[in-house]
């Protein structure tokens, strides 16, 4: 601990919100107030209230749906008659789709588990604690990484003819270069709000585009021999 | 008639039965609508007092979160109330497993609709909770001290993501038997022990009713009561870590708001 004299003392006066709060602040660091004034909302009733409008309103759409539409049912299992194309639920055929392309360890261990990993240790990385756009500072440096993972990747999924995902990096390095471009002093509020983007942002927002083009494409666009097909062709 | 000195009305009958001692021996908050009482309204209930007893006003605006975290209980509650039903018409044997799904489509007593709501929630559960873990990032609702509260939440997904992958065998359909053949391979591809999980999961060598029994018990039991067990957590995590995520009010953005020129300047510099 400090020695006695390494610290000043003084009074909360807002008896309203405190009846007595003495603080210490010791001479090397200054005191962090997290200071609590906004309108606050009582959980009972009102927040519960809001939460079972929200609840309600849900159930009130998917009665609806579930009286308009009926849950597929096919025939009786048969072990001997395989379906073309045999697909997992819609959920999975982005990682089915992966399976089209690389073998099942890489795209059916490797991808899904460096996924979940990457997804736990989000926050215990300060890059994506940090909210500052990613070519804001050292331009010249992480431009010239953000060429090398670029063409890396597109050469990698170029290689192994998966034009589904190179398609969408494609379009995301291209929205970046944009961000590169862009400052925070441009006078479009679209490159204003690309150039703040941190890295994070671009990370996941790539993630989510492949994730949602390559469950489309599996869902959608996917027939015999997993062969490529248009939804209205059947 | 008019309302007169002598009528109670039906506010006054409910402060009444609130004031009874019975309903005193259930809910300890009793009477009265101060803020004390609402918030003993939700610190003495054993399920609410997962919940803040107070939450920023801002956080309650559509934009804030969109409500996914509440809708994806709401699909999660639609879930058990029809999953339990559905459980009293279904034996998990191959192959009446089938015949009694092919029933609930046909005889029972509106069991097509009771199908039907568990299939669409469930699928609007696996699209919500991934619409809620976007939310959250783009939100940086991540940030400390709420890192482990997105732990949580990633193995709340993978729960969703079992309970609906075990949910999608049981009609023991063509549909149903390919899909879970086409996923269960895929654990076969694991290095080394790739075969051993591929047999844990299934019972067997390929989809049979071993592995109609065994996702049943998962899918019924197991899973959604590991997910309860996360969910709880989850909640009140939300509680001790500060209440709902508001970015105005996290330190690093006070600073910046008490002193915007000050920041400015540092960028600058730098």
């Amino acid at each position: 601990m400090a020695d006695s004299k390494d610290f000043t003392a003084g009074v909360d006066s807002n008896a309203k919100k405190s009846p007595r709060r003495i603080v210490f602040i010791t001479r090397r660091t200054s005191a962090q107030v997290k200071a609590e004034t906004e309108d606050q909302t009582q959980t009972f009733p009102e927040v519960l209230f809001r939460a079972a409008v929200a609840v309600m309103t849900l159930a009130v759409v998917l009665v609806w749906i579930s009286l308009m539409f009926n849950a597929p049912l096919e025939g009786l299992a048969d072990p001997s008659h395989t379906p073309n194309p045999a697909k997992a639920p819609w959920y999975f055929l982005g990682l089915q789709e992966m399976l089209h392309y690389f073998p099942p360890v890489v795209a059916g261990v490797m991808v899904p588990g460096l996924v979940v990993m990457a997804l736990i240790v989000i926050p215990y990385f300060k890059v994506n604690i940090e909210a500052e756009g990613l070519f804001l500072k050292d331009r010249q440096k992480r431009l010239r990484i953000f060429y090398v993972v670029a063409t890396a990747l597109s050469v990698f999924l170029l290689l192994f003819k998966v034009y589904a995902a190179l398609v969408p990096t494609l379009i995301m390095a291209a929205v970046m270069l944009v961000a590169a471009q862009s400052s925070p002093q441009s006078p479009s509020a679209f490159r204003r709000y690309l150039a703040a983007r941190p890295l994070s942002y671009w990370v996941m927002t790539w993630f989510l585009f492949e994730l949602v083009v390559l469950t489309a494409i599996g869902t959608f666009f996917r027939g015999p021999g997993w062969s490529w097909v248009l939804p209205w062709q059947g | 008639m008019a309302k007169t000195g002598m009528t109670k009305t039906m506010n006054q009958y409910f402060d009444d039965l609130r004031g009874t001692r019975v309903w005193r021996s259930i809910f300890r908050s009793g009477t009265g609508s101060s803020t004390l009482k609402r918030a003993l309204a939700i610190q003495q209930n054993v399920f609410l007092h997962l919940f803040s007893t107070k939450v920023r006003t801002r956080m309650l605006s559509l934009s804030a979160t969109w409500y996914l975290g509440t809708l994806t209980l709401g699909t999660f509650l639609i879930l058990i109330a029809t999953g339990i039903p559905l459980m009293f018409y279904y034996h998990p044997s191959a192959p009446q497993a089938y015949a009694d799904t092919k029933d609930l489509q046909f005889v029972v007593s509106s069991g097509l609709f009771l199908r039907n709501l568990h299939r669409w929630s469930a699928h609007a559960m696996v699209f919500l909770v991934f619409a809620h873990m976007f939310k959250v990032f783009y939100r940086g609702a991540y940030r400390t001290p709420r890192e482990f509260n997105w732990v949580i939440g990633v193995i709340l997904l993978l729960m969703t993501l079992l309970l609906s992958y075990t949910g999608y065998l049981l009609p023991w359909d063509q549909l149903a038997y390919w899909a879970i053949t086409v996923g269960s391979n895929i654990a076969s591809a694991v290095p080394v022990v790739g075969e051993k999980i591929h047999f844990l999961l299934l019972g067997g060598n390929a989809v049979n009713a071993n592995a109609l029994l065994r996702f049943y018990v998962l899918h019924c039991m197991i899973l959604p009561l590991t997910a309860m067990f996360f969910v709880a957590i989850h909640f009140w995590r939300i509680r001790k870590d500060g209440g709902l995520y508001s970015h105005a009010s996290e330190p690093a953005t006070q600073r910046a708001n008490a002193n915007p020129g000050v920041v400015a300047n540092a960028k600058e510099a730098q």
